[in-house]
């Protein structure tokens, strides 16, 4: 049943109409151009609804229409590569349609029907399909893209061969009809058999997390950092390089331009793991800053949707999201317009508990059908004046694995990723290093300590060196201080222009076990009485 | 076509630029309003909240005179849109879009809305062309690319009116001889200025409009004056980009939009905020101030498969010296790179006081190198960088330990540092083209090679 009904106020992203019997996060069309919304408050004689697209020129009195389901994304072979607003709709597709500025625009499907793709079956008519077992794959990029027998059941036909997205590569007996492609409402995390606990190393090939804060797969991690800290730079350095089947990009409230950058380098840029362009890995979900408030609020379930069905397939994805501060701030504003009674800073009391529950939608799972898949994420932080004290920032530390704090003076010294050795800290430290031992090296958990250790009294060693000059120091304080130099700008520090911006575990160990065999042997002669002079040559 | 217009007089309350009617009839968002006061006047107002048939409505202009009894409001069922014509050029306008050089009124050539409307991401073309400034400390090291944004980050006293002043006198699109395709006067597509000024003294007028007279450039000028409602200085920038916007994307030019002084316009956001009588957040600004700025800064860039790019150069006072206020906080976020200035170097005379150390251009590595600016551009850059963050750093320890106790090759860094402030940074008004700052970056590098 279709509920139908007029617009009676209009206030910021919001509009409050006269239609009865709609529910709760009820995706609704409003006004005569029909733009997007969303329930977010239904009351005895009125139900709000915020708008995901541009409400000028809506006025009161304008038609309004439910649609009886929520906000839902289309999930099927040919999401790979490509870039979406908030809602899916494929920004490519909008450009050639309606020009290069987003106007008001139409729904549209993310999937392009004028592709044919190749149906190769995996069961054949009259087989008994179980629920979600997958019934055939498509060939998409460098992977199978297996496509779910839905509710199951016994096969009467099942295709073989090409098919566009809109024809059903099979029917059951009872007649369902079985498509390649399905929607699922992005606010309700799909399902999976089991969660397991995160296990094995997520190469990021940034050697500052992998070695020293490292995120395990199906992990998380937050990003704080102030502007002009490197957090773009290092969320992007970190899709291009991490070892994982697909990446999800969630460019929420950012930069045009940037995301412009991004798209042409990675049409360029080739994959170090399966040699094929990044553009083929990766899918972009982007809602700009100056592109609707409430569209950027429902970008990150939208992109963590489509995240999940990909790892539902059993393959391993990485979600980044640049920025979640863009997210709470979209919320917030929704919340001023709805006269919710503020919390910390404005942000409504229940921001800490809906970024928990988000964050929860990652991990590593065994899917219904019995393969594994993980989502880990990465989501970078903007605190207002870099202080890391706001609420965003808190809420995020409360539930993510990693923290990975973006240091300004560190970036005004231009040492890149601006990641601070000290404050940081990762949960999933301790079962990595021993992960690393086992897989990489065994020497990996020695020279982690080690290489704390010389950071750490580097520390202390400074305080002292400010009062009594580097001179007075003895030999063995300032060789420490020599290593620890060099651990920083030879081992930390990463120039993501460079070839070095991608280092992978083996050329890590490498690079961190040279400084300490140099340092070691160094100190070793220093007891002989070899002068430091001659050693530091 | 003509629209119905419907015209009220139920006004319940006045307070501040917001007035509330009731008994309106299909009133629009963003509706464009006429305000009748008793006196013959007539006000631009905008429809801001609807709530059944009452709506809150946003005055344009002086509201004193205004009553309830006799005031009379028009809806015209239309948003507000600007007038566009290439004719625009070498006017200078009010904040409300009127002209202010006594000229009359121009014939458009088409209309559009002034808030605009966001470049799909995917038909935004990547940044990389090169603009030059004419100030070395931008074009070396901080160097400003087509479709950029980039603030001035000023404080109070700090000369960033003479900065801006040296830039609308110099930008131009590229420079001769080297690699650039095109000359600036004879261009094929043309290079334009639009300037925006909030908020201005009389003292600051004069001194921009007698830069005006003197500029080669093109360009189109939008002046609000300190004593003029503060309403138009929210409009001002916008009417401003939907010209720049025009010029770029329908003309195909190269637009420089040059807005001084955003703090005015974030002080008028937060008074018509609290007028509203909104929940503030940081410091009294309301907490869409983040998107409201991404809608103005947002509209700079370039379009695949169009001429034409629309680059912004922001001035931000911070208030008290503070970059961590919310005002150059979220400029910083919003924006690609800040030039910061220094009351330091402001003291020791130098001009302009740009500290090069906080000062990033996020862009710049598209836009410089061979065939672009030059091809030993990088290195010049990445050096001289080096070489003065070292001697800064040199600066602390020779407090302490004095310039005697250091070696040779500190003492070397540290008249590098200075020689660096003293002759490239500091420039007077003497004005450099791409080329010369770069020479000048080689020579001062001799010292210390």
């Amino acid at each position: 049943m279709i509920m139908k009904g007029k617009i009676t106020g209009i206030s910021g992203p919001t509009v409050s109409v006269d239609v009865k019997g709609l529910k709760l996060y009820e995706m609704v069309l409003v006004g005569s151009i029909k733009l997007t919304g969303e329930v977010v408050r239904v009351e005895e004689n009125r139900t709000i609804v915020q708008v995901y697209e541009d409400m000028r020129g809506l006025a009161v009195g304008e038609p309004v229409q439910g649609s009886g389901a929520s906000l839902t994304v289309t999930l099927g072979p040919g999401l790979i590569s490509g870039i979406f607003d908030g809602l899916q709709r494929p920004l490519k597709k909008l450009w050639k349609e309606s020009g290069p500025f987003i106007r008001q625009a139409p729904e549209m499907n993310a999937l392009d029907s004028a592709l044919h793709w190749e149906f190769h079956p995996l069961r054949k008519a009259g087989d008994k399909v179980l629920r979600d077992e997958m019934i055939g794959y498509v060939q998409e990029g460098v992977f199978r893209h297996f496509i779910s027998g839905g509710e199951g059941g016994v096969l009467a036909r099942i295709h073989d061969g090409k098919f566009s997205i809109h024809e059903p590569v099979g029917i059951f007996e009872d007649g369902k009809e079985i498509f390649a492609y399905q929607r699922w409402p992005v606010r309700i995390p799909r399902p999976y058999r089991k969660k397991l606990p995160s296990s094995g190393l997520l190469v990021t090939g940034q050697r500052v997390i992998d070695f020293l804060y490292p995120v395990a797969k199906g992990g998380t991690a937050v990003i704080p950092g102030g502007f002009g800290t490197g957090k773009t730079i290092l969320e992007q350095a970190i899709a291009k390089f991490s070892d994982v089947d697909i990446v999800m990009y969630a460019g929420c409230g950012e930069r045009g331009n940037e995301m412009a950058e991004m798209i042409e380098e990675f049409e360029q840029l080739s994959d170090h793991w399966t040699k094929r362009k990044l553009l083929e890995r990766t899918v972009l979900c982007v809602n700009t800053s100056n592109m609707p408030v409430a569209a950027r609020e429902a970008s990150i379930y939208t992109a963590v949707t489509m995240a999940e069905y990909y790892r539902d397939l059993g393959l391993h994805v990485l979600f980044l999201a640049d920025s979640i501060s863009r997210w709470a701030e979209a919320l917030r504003e929704i919340s001023t317009s709805l006269e919710e009674m503020p919390g910390e800073e404005g942000y409504p009391t229940y921001l800490s508990s809906r970024l928990a529950s988000f964050i929860e939608r990652a991990g590593l799972v065994e899917t219904m059908d019995g393969r594994t898949g993980s989502i880990s994420m990465i989501l970078a932080v903007s605190p207002p004046g870099g202080d890391l004290t706001e609420p965003v920032t808190q809420a995020g530390l409360r539930t993510a694995g990693a923290f990975l704090m973006l240091d300004t003076k560190l970036a005004h010294r231009r040492h890149f990723p601006a990641v601070n050795w000290f404050q940081s800290y990762s949960l999933y430290g301790k079962d990595l290093a021993k992960f690393c031992s086992e897989n990489y090296s065994p020497e990996w958990e020695a020279l982690l300590f080690k290489c704390r250790d010389i950071l750490q009294r580097e520390e202390q060693l400074r305080e002292v060196a400010e009062i009594i000059g580097f001179e007075g120091l003895q030999d063995s304080d300032r060789l420490c201080m020599h290593a620890a130099e060099k651990i920083r700008s030879g081992f930390l520090s990463q120039n993501a222009y460079s070839d070095d911006a991608f280092s992978p575990p083996a050329k890590t160990l490498s690079a961190i076990k040279h400084i300490m065999d140099f340092f070691e042997t160094a100190s070793e002669k220093l007891k002989q009485g070899v002068p430091l002079t001659e050693l530091l040559k | 076509m003509k629209l119905p217009e419907y015209r009220y007089r139920t006004i319940t309350s006045l307070s501040g630029p917001i007035l509330f009617l009731n008994k309106v009839f299909h009133a629009r968002t963003g509706e464009t309003v006429k305000v009748c006061p008793p006196d013959g006047r007539t006000l631009d107002a905008e429809v801001l909240e609807i709530r059944g048939d009452t709506v809150m409505v946003q005055v344009y202009g002086e509201t004193q005179g205004l009553d309830i009894e006799g005031t009379r409001v028009v809806f015209t069922d239309a948003v507000k849109k600007a007038l566009l014509s290439e004719d625009l050029i070498g006017r200078v306008f009010n904040g409300s879009f009127e002209p202010r050089d006594g000229l009359p009124m121009l014939i458009p050539e088409t209309r559009s809305p002034i808030s605009g409307s966001p470049i799909n991401p995917a038909a935004r073309a990547r940044p990389e062309e090169f603009i030059e400034t004419g100030l070395s400390v931008i074009d070396g090291l901080n160097t400003l690319v087509k479709g950029q944004k980039l603030p001035v980050f000023s404080s109070s006293g700090l000369p960033s009116k003479e900065i801006v002043g040296m830039v609308l006198k110099n930008a131009r699109v590229s420079s001769e001889g080297t690699g650039g395709h095109e000359t600036p006067e004879h261009g094929r597509r043309g290079f334009v200025i639009v300037f925006t000024a909030l908020g201005l003294t009389f003292h600051e007028y004069s001194f921009y409009m007698s830069i005006i007279e003197e500029m080669k450039s093109k360009f189109v000028a939008f002046v609000n004056m300190a004593n003029e409602p503060v309403m138009e200085r929210l409009l001002a920038p916008r009417f401003a980009l939907t010209v720049a916007e025009y010029l770029a994307f329908v003309r195909g030019m190269d637009v420089l939009a040059i807005i001084t002084d955003m703090t005015n316009y974030c002080d008028a956001l937060r008074e018509i905020s609290t007028a509203r009588e909104e929940i503030p957040g940081r410091r009294g600004y309301p907490g869409y101030m983040y998107s409201d700025l991404a809608s103005l800064y947002e509209r700079a860039g370039r379009i695949k498969g169009l001429k034409g790019s629309v680059t912004m150069l922001p001035v931000v006072t911070m208030p008290e010296d503070d970059i961590t206020h919310p005002i150059p906080d979220l400029t910083g976020y919003i924006t690609e790179g800040q030039i910061v200035l220094s009351r330091e170097l402001h003291q020791k005379g130098i001009f302009p006081p740009v500290d090069v150390l906080p000062s990033l251009s996020r862009l710049m590595q598209r836009g410089i190198g061979k065939g672009k600016t030059r091809e030993d551009h990088r290195e010049i850059s990445n050096l001289l960088y080096k070489y003065y963050a070292g001697g800064r750093e040199l600066r602390k320890l020779e407090a302490i330990v004095g310039r005697d106790g250091m070696t040779g090759q500190d003492r070397k860094m540290l008249d590098f540092a200075l020689t660096f402030e003293q002759e490239f940074v500091h420039q007077s008004m003497e004005k450099r083209n791409i080329a010369e700052t770069l020479d000048k970056g080689l020579e001062i590098l001799k010292a210390v090679k």
